[in-house]
């Protein structure tokens, strides 16, 4: 099976990959290239992160440290590298978390209806109303700061959001004929779900998921900025960010330089979110 | 012999908008009673909001009535559950309005025809291939349709996508909600004439709602014709459109539009408020809108009687639910 | 009032290739008139009606002139159009379910619809929304105002889509079939009321349907649409008593209910043809029973003796129409 699978697989990725608008496509790219720094993070950065060298304190960029070094001379090129990985990662789990609970709860509540979707709704309801950031910092209170309780907080705002769309999107699918017509056809409601609903109705959720990682990168710099997020000396862009504004007027290059990975990666998370609502949605109108 | 399809004292109702403990209802289906031979057409028609939909889908099993039963080849179908309901689906198939709607379109032409013979496990693929290609051959398809998308076929087309669906389990009983609205008058005709070919090779029985009352004349062997929840008046199709008798009936018969222009739309053929499913008028439910109305028509609700002396064994009983009229016949 | 002069669409499909929904129609409604316009499936008849809303799939080109009270409406801004859009030219679009939003309350919607253009307060446009669901024909109306759309049947949820549509008293409206899922009693209650609102504010109605009856019973004009084109329109008295085009009288001829129970009913024998590829001369040529050697090159438009237009070689004889359109 693996045998075929595999190039099965590639194909359906690449025509996926073909098939977005050319600038969702940039978008992908430069996520794609993201990621693989952040795997050969070793390798590419020249400087342990963590690495403290007091006669570099603030110094500027040169050719062995091309962002310059930060208040404790820790080279900020490297530390901006593995910073990535800590953000993305957290970007990529609290968005995936959130999905994946999202699907069955949004699905259930938008295809069942009735009682199920207000077992489901209501609470989720609540959390949507609360203001996001009160949620996080409660939480974080509760079980104490750290790069995975941050995850799970950012986890925690999408997910209202999340399952709303895909509850949304389930209602729609929920009522055509076909839905009906696979019960009528004898298959159980659990296997019409998997066979017609969620295939129909995750475009949404796909589109929602994209643009809210990139506000995730967002969420996980305030929370940091806050000591609420990844604790030091462990870096994370948002960390980052908060150590960089103490000294922005002697050293603006300890704060530049993770806040434009943050853009960018803000940047390709919309492109890619944006192209996706547009290869989605049929109701693309206008002449 | 007994019927295919038997529907006795059908009641389905719906919780209206709101809350609170003593939530009113919306009575989409208040005892209804409906008889259906093998390989006979039955038509149902009447207002729109009357329960038709409502009444298809619990003969498909998909919709539990609050009390009744249906009664499908003997079985009873309600209450079903598992195994049992899904034996019985094979048999009793849907061929729903929208055909695109009906049509899930991220799945070939193929994949959608061959959905029930993969949920019963059918053969093996090969042969479940073979039997789409049949199929499709069956309702006027070509074998390279199977991998087409739904919308890349005409309406049409696609309604005899959905036919050829509804086919392949070998179903005895075809459930059709509107199955032409959709489609214009010559692609309307396709399909019915179809629908006619396939009765007269299968067999197949057609339990068939419409609105348009000349098709309904044109495919049905009897017809049934529905007012907010109930069955006001059931004849042999011959005897229906000659001899209308239930005020409603014959107030619906009046208000189709001819394609003649000197038969302009002069006046509303109903008056009145559409009377809520959610308070149904008491009596007879049609009251506040008949002209025929006597005093006790609000008060006493009229049961299906038979009319007439074409009442023979091998005709259906012509069925009126008005008293009032009763009479007038002989 | 609306007027469409020579307007043709092109949608892009697969493979770079272009389907010409519409090929170069012109056709006028006018203040307080209802058009009827009927042809097969798939012959433009919606995509016309999408051109006049600018609601065209994307991609899709656009050329001719779509001229609401003289003001071409193809200059306009998007935002500019949904202001026009909902007010001035009112949509009821023929699949009922994809233009209401399962989420939300039937009623709100319709509310939603005069507010968008109306500066009224919520329990007013509440109100007008229910009295609104009554005129079309809902029953209890107060009572099933949050109901959400799937909680209707097929023909209550096209009601509110033409209460939504009529919210706003219209200068023009295009119904595209908007009693297919209506019984006989109900749709002439919404005929009526169509032909009351034409009578009342001056509306002209662009009246979408593939019923010949309904075309007879309230429309004062009709256009009959082939493959993208419009090859004859007039007065319903005119086409009806003397259908000039072979298209119009096939159709004419294919009703249901002149041929009741009397085994197969009668097609239009041959397919629509292919609008990637729409054939040079007359569209219809390929399944007219009156066909000939001239019909590989396009009729000419001329004008009937009733005013009316035709566009068939049998009529070559009669006088071209005139450049402009009244
Ligand atoms: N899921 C539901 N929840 C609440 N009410 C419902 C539901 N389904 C149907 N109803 C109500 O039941 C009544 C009958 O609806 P049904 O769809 O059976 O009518 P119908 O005769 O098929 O009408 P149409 O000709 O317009 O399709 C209507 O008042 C409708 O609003
Ligand atoms: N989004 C689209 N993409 C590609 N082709 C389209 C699209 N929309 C419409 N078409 C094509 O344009 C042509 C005209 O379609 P349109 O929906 O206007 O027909 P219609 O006359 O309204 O038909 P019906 O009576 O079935 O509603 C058809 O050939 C159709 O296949
Ligand atoms: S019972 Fe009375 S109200 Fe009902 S249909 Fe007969 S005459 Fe009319
Ligand atoms: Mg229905
Ligand atoms: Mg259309």
């Amino acid at each position: 099976m693996t045998a075929k699978s595999i190039p099965a697989g590639v194909t359906a990725v690449v025509r996926a990959f073909f098939w977005l608008p050319r600038s969702a496509r940039a978008g992908v790219l430069i996520l794609v290239v993201l990621v693989i720094v952040t795997l050969l993070a070793p390798l590419i950065a020249p400087h342990d992160p963590n690495a403290i060298d007091p006669t570099r304190v603030l110094a500027g960029p040169d050719l062995g440290h091309p962002f310059g070094a930060d208040a404790l001379g820790r080279d900020v090129f490297s530390r901006t590298v593995y910073a990535l990985r800590t953000s993305l990662a957290i970007v990529f789990a609290s968005v995936a978390v959130a999905s994946l609970a999202a699907l069955p709860l949004g699905t259930a509540a938008g295809y069942f209806g009735g009682w199920v979707d207000q077992v489901i709704s209501r609470p989720l309801d609540m959390l949507l109303v609360l203001p996001a950031l009160l949620l996080a910092i409660t939480l974080i209170a509760i079980v104490g700061p750290g790069s995975i309780v941050a995850a799970l907080a950012i986890a925690l705002i999408y997910l209202p959001i999340l399952a709303r769309v895909q509850r949304a999107a389930s209602l729609v699918v929920a009522h055509a004929g076909f839905v009906e017509g696979g019960r009528a056809r004898g298959w159980s409601s659990f296997a019409v779900l998997r066979r017609h609903v969620v295939p129909n109705a995750l475009g949404p959720l796909l589109v929602q998921a994209a643009i809210l990682a990139g506000f995730a990168v967002q969420i996980e710099a305030s929370l940091s900025f806050l000591g609420l997020g990844t604790q030091p000396p462990t870096p994370s862009l948002g960390l980052m960010l908060s150590e960089g504004r103490d000294v922005l007027t002697q050293a603006p290059w300890v704060e530049i330089f993770p806040g434009l990975a943050i853009a960018v990666i803000v940047l390709a998370f919309n492109l890619l979110g944006d192209g996706l609502r547009h290869r989605l949605d049929p109701q693309g109108m206008v002449s | 012999m007994t019927a295919l399809l038997d529907v006795r004292g059908l009641v389905v109702t719906f919780p209206a908008p709101g809350s609170g403990l003593r939530r009113k209802r919306v009575h989409a289906l208040s005892g209804v009673d409906l008889t259906l031979g093998r390989g006979h057409t039955h038509g149902l028609v009447g207002e729109s909001g009357s329960g038709k939909s409502t009444l298809a889908r619990c003969v498909l099993g998909l919709q539990r009535p609050d009390d009744g039963s249906v009664l499908f080849d003997g079985t009873e179908i309600v209450g079903l559950r598992g195994s049992a309901l899904r034996d019985i689906r094979r048999r009793i198939q849907p061929v729903f309005q929208d055909p695109l709607g009906s049509l899930d379109p991220r799945w070939t032409v193929g994949r959608s025809v061959r959905e029930s013979l993969d949920a019963y496990g059918v053969g093996s693929p090969p042969d479940r291939e073979r039997r789409v290609r049949e199929l499709l051959d069956l309702v006027g398809l070509s074998p390279d349709h199977a991998d087409r998308h739904p919308v890349q076929l005409s309406g049409g087309q696609r309604q005899r996508v959905g036919i050829a669906a509804a086919l392949a389990s070998g179903p005895d009983l075809i459930v059709a909600d509107e199955p032409v609205s959709a489609l214009d008058v010559s692609v309307q005709a396709q399909i019915l004439n179809l629908m006619a070919r396939l009765q007269r090779d299968l067999g197949v029985a057609f339990l068939f709602v419409s609105h348009d009352l000349s098709v309904v004349e044109h495919v049905s062997d009897e017809v049934s014709v529905m007012y907010l929840g109930k069955i006001v008046e059931t004849a042999d199709r011959a005897d229906l459109f000659a001899n209308p008798v239930h005020p409603y009936t014959r107030a619906l018969l009046d208000a189709v539009p001819i394609p003649e222009p000197d038969a302009r739309l002069v006046h509303v053929p109903l008056s009145g408020d559409i009377p809520s499913p959610i308070d149904p008028p008491s009596g007879c439910r049609f009251h506040p809108r008949c002209p025929l109305r006597v005093d006790s028509c609000s008060r006493e609700r009229p049961a299906l009687t038979p009319v007439g002396t074409l009442n023979s064994a091998d005709h259906t009983p012509h069925l009126v639910a008005c008293p009032v009229v009763l009479p007038a016949r002989p | 009032m609306l007027q469409i002069d020579d307007v043709r669409v092109r949608i892009p499909v697969k493979g770079g290739r272009w389907v010409e929904a519409v090929g170069g129609v012109t056709l006028a409604v006018g203040s307080g008139e209802i058009v009827g316009l009927v042809g097969e499936s798939g012959c433009g008849k919606s995509t016309l009606g999408g051109a006049v809303m600018g609601l065209l799939p994307s991609g899709s080109q656009l050329s001719g002139q779509v001229l609401l009270d003289g003001r071409d409406l193809r200059g306009l801004t998007a935002e500019e159009y949904r202001q026009v859009r909902g007010n001035d030219i009112a949509l009821v679009s023929q699949d009922p379910s994809a233009s209401l939003d399962p989420t939300f309350a039937v009623g709100a919607q319709v509310a939603e619809a005069i507010r968008n253009h109306r500066d009224i307060s919520r329990r007013a446009a509440r109100e007008q929304a229910v009295e609104l669901l009554r005129a079309v024909g809902i029953p209890d109306p107060a009572a099933r105002y949050s109901d959400p759309p799937h909680r209707f049947s097929g023909g209550m949820k096209q009601r509110v889509v033409i209460a939504a549509a009529l919210a706003n008293d219209p200068s023009v409206l295009i119904a595209d079939e908007p009693t297919t899922a209506l019984d006989v009693t109900i749709q002439a209650q919404i005929l009526h009321l169509l032909r009351d609102l034409t009578v009342r504010t001056g509306t002209g109605v662009l009246l979408i349907t593939h019923d010949l009856g309904v075309v007879a019973q309230v429309c004062d004009r009709i256009a009959v649409m082939y493959a993208g084109q419009v090859v004859e329109q007039g007065t319903v008295r005119d086409v009806f008593a003397d259908p000039l085009h072979p298209y119009t009288r096939a159709l004419l001829d294919s009703q249901p209910a002149a041929h009741h129970r009397s085994g197969d009913l009668p097609v239009i024998l041959g397919q629509v043809p292919d609008l990637t590829h729409p054939p040079a001369g007359c569209r219809f040529a390929a399944r007219c029973a009156r066909v000939h050697d001239r019909c590989t090159t396009a009729p000419p438009v001329v004008e009937t003796q009733g005013g009316g237009r035709v566009a068939c070689w049998l009529h070559d004889a009669l006088p071209p129409v005139a450049q402009e359109v009244s």
